[in-house]
């Protein structure tokens, strides 16, 4: 993709000024018909969620015990495996986005929650929640857009280190969790301006080895020990459960903003960027999976990462409800909502990923002297 | 010359080593999560209690039992009790008198809850509330007690739900220590809420009981007290009910000048009226500014110079969110009012609220 605003068919160009103060308007009336609907119902649904979870790792690391037994070894593993994934996406990934803040529930709110992740919430809610979701998919202010180690927009320019994007991103999917932790504390950055004694920066990194020592400790030693004979054959288990989560929740969130079909913009285009502007960036800059129900939850609901973007901290059992509307609106003003299943989509992202890792073809026209502004203030 | 006091090092209990230890596999997770999952009541996460039952008591009040969890302390009779309550999936937290004896054999608790018009929460609990939900409790508090030495003569004087507090007392056997008197106020007869009860104290004698039934004879004069309880101003005295009342009979005593022997209850001490703008208070900043309805809260208090926490200043990151003490807020995007009293929890974006009315922020 190239940025929206350099392209030669802006998909987008057929729009005012005025229509897309109309959208976000609409978009701000399906928020608010959740809003007056909100409550006991998905109170419900996440307490229910939570519940499960927790039941599941406990019952599965309880199997492991006897993970000697190979039955028992392929149960547990799958299981924890599933808890570890709904813990992060459905359960964490949602209350830190403060989706369930309103329950006043302490005890699932955004401010105390934690989640099976060596990535510190405080840490996350930050470069995910506050940097992500505000510039998202403009190139040189979304970080993960490549997560600054790959190139995975036309208008990234080229080094050679790209070329082995396809060998960094494998990695990055079996140590996502690490990556994400590394990325929150934007260690390559930090590192490369000689920040590593910046007080601050020292103090984020402890946090981090806080989390990484007893999340290690947890799944390495202590359950392990516990299994007494079966110490190696739970080790195997847990590294695998958390290989599985890494990699799925890799896969899911690639799907969110690399798949083909989905615009980035230019940084110049959002100065003074209206609220209804804003809501185009997230229903260009985002794309769905589509599936059953069950894929929904295990991906946490980014599956409707569209319908995420435009309200992260809506209830994301509300996300499916919604996406007729959305989509209805998608259509009505003639925008390309992009969706498909989820081994197109992973498939459709790691053909960008291989792809970029070369340079660009010349083939291309010349490119437009001056950056173009998002909307063009005369019409077509 | 002084006294030290010995202090014994904190003894560590079996239990909490036990769940240290699990904590290492429970991490991040507390173990007492996982507990709450069998026995919600005893997993230690937060004091709380289950329903067992909700008696009707009249048209509008009903009072709910209470079973409360491990690490209930108990209560003094006169005191009262802060339960949250989940209503339409909101954690509401409310004060109410307990109306049970201490140390009941069975270790249960009472409160009494009258529905007041547009009141969330006390029409849920009349109302709504079924036996086996789970409720969040606070330790008994309140200083509406009776002294040690119980005073030999007593007036209370009640209106509507105010008397609450006083069953407790008069359950706890007060009557039997002291000439009691209870003037309460009701609409009508059959609002009289522990009406039959009462009556059968005062048919036994141990109380004088007058009623006043407010939708016949009007609401009482303080003044009438002169004739209704010559003695009430040699009375140690406890009021209770709504804040014209009190006001009131604070007014009578203290110009008696025997406001010494006053003693008053107020359920709800601040009435929130929310407007536009107001008053923002940082109290651990010291700083206190003025704020109008268009200015968001983080705006506010970063003008002024207090450390505000932020991230995307549009409302989606919750990067920003601080706790409301009291006070009201107004969502700038959809114009929804939060409220919030002491003890309520709430939390609020301080970069999508402005102020609607006095709110003092814990920052």
């Amino acid at each position: 993709m190239t940025v929206i605003q350099k392209k030669a068919d802006n998909p987008i160009a057929h729009l005012s000024a005025a229509d897309i103060e109309i959208i976000g308007k609409e978009l701000d009336a399906i928020r608010d018909r959740v809003l007056a609907d909100r409550g006991e119902r998905d109170a419900r649904y996440i307490r229910k969620v939570i519940k499960t979870q927790r039941t599941l790792e406990i019952s599965s690391r309880a199997v492991l015990l006897f993970s000697l037994f190979p039955p028992a070894w392929v149960v547990g593993t799958a299981g924890l495996a599933v808890a570890k994934i709904l813990d992060n996406m459905e359960i964490g990934h949602n209350i830190l986005h403060g989706q369930w803040d309103w329950m006043r529930d302490p005890k699932i709110h955004s401010t105390t929650w934690d989640w099976d992740h060596v990535s510190p919430a405080e840490q996350w809610k930050h470069s995910h929640n506050e940097l992500h979701h505000r510039f998202t998919n403009v190139v040189g202010k979304d970080n993960d857009l490549g997560y600054g180690i790959m190139r995975v927009d036309e208008d990234q320019p080229w080094h050679p280190m790209y070329l082995g994007q396809p060998l960094y991103n494998l990695v990055n999917a079996a140590f996502f969790e690490y990556g994400i932790a590394a990325y929150d504390l934007e260690l390559g950055h930090n590192l490369k301006q000689g920040r590593h004694k910046d007080p601050e920066f020292r103090a984020r990194a402890r946090a981090v080895g806080r989390k990484i020592r007893r999340q290690v400790l947890k799944d390495y030693v202590v359950h392990p020990l516990l299994s007494g004979p079966s110490f190696l054959t739970t080790l195997a288990a847990t590294f695998t459960a958390n290989l599985i989560r890494n990699l799925w929740s890799h896969s899911v969130i690639m799907c969110g903003h690399f798949p083909s079909g989905v615009e980035t913009f230019e940084k110049t285009s959002i100065e003074g960027e209206t609220k209804g502007e804003w809501y185009l960036r997230q229903m260009l800059g985002s794309a769905n999976i589509s599936g059953s129900r069950l894929l929904h939850i295990m991906t946490g609901n980014l599956s409707y990462q569209i319908e995420h973007h435009l309200f992260p901290d809506l209830p994301s059992n509300r996300y499916q409800e919604i996406a007729p509307q959305v989509r209805a609106l998608f259509d009505r003003y003639g925008l390309k909502y992009t969706t498909g299943p989820l081994p197109k989509q992973v498939a459709s992202a790691w053909w960008k990923v291989i792809r970029l890792s070369l340079p660009n073809r010349r083939s291309k026209a010349a490119e437009p002297l001056a950056p173009a502004p998002l909307v063009s203030t005369t019409t077509a | 010359m002084t006294t030290t006091v010995p202090r014994r090092p904190r003894k560590v209990s079996f239990r909490d080593r036990l769940l240290r230890l699990a904590g290492t596999v429970t991490t991040p997770l507390l173990p007492q999560d996982y507990l709450d999952l069998i026995a919600p009541l005893h997993s230690g996460v937060a004091l709380r209690g289950r329903v067992v039952a909700v008696r009707p008591e009249t048209r509008d009040a009903a009072t709910v039992v209470i079973q409360p969890g491990r690490g209930w302390r108990g209560h003094v009779p006169g005191q009262y009790v802060r339960l949250g309550v989940d209503v339409d999936g909101v954690r509401q937290w409310r004060a109410y008198s307990v109306t049970s004896v201490p140390g009941s054999a069975d270790g249960r608790i009472s409160v009494t809850v009258k529905a007041i018009p547009d009141g969330k929460v006390s029409n849920h609990l009349v109302r709504r509330l079924r036996p086996g939900t789970i409720v969040q409790l606070d330790q008994a508090q309140g200083d509406f007690t009776l002294p040690a030495a119980t005073p030999e003569r007593v007036l209370f004087v009640t209106a509507g739900s105010g008397v609450t507090p006083v069953m407790g007392m008069l359950r706890a056997g007060l009557a039997e220590r002291a000439d009691v008197v209870l003037v309460h106020s009701a609409p009508t007869r059959e609002d009289v809420i522990f009406g039959a009860e009462l009556r059968e104290l005062a048919a036994a004698g141990a109380l004088r009981l007058v009623e006043r039934h407010t939708e016949t004879d009007g609401l009482l004069d303080v003044a009438e007290l002169d004739d209704l309880v010559p003695d009430h101003l040699d009375r140690e005295t406890w009021a209770c009910g709504p804040l014209g009342m009190l006001e009131a009979v604070e007014g009578y005593w203290a110009s008696r000048g025997v406001v010494d022997r006053l003693h008053t209850e107020r359920f709800r001490p601040t009435v929130i009226s929310p407007g536009e703008g107001g008053t923002v208070t940082f109290a651990r900043a010291g700083v206190t500014v003025e704020a109008d309805g268009a200015t968001p809260i983080l705006d506010a208090g970063e003008a002024a110079g207090v450390l505000m926490p932020s991230g995307c200043r549009m409302g989606i990151c919750f990067g920003c969110v601080v706790p409301l003490r009291e006070g009201a807020v107004r969502d700038l995007r959809n114009g929804d009012l939060t409220t919030a009293v002491p003890g309520d929890g709430v939390l609020i974006q301080t970069c999508v609220s402005a102020a609607a009315g006095t709110c003092d922020i814990e920052l």
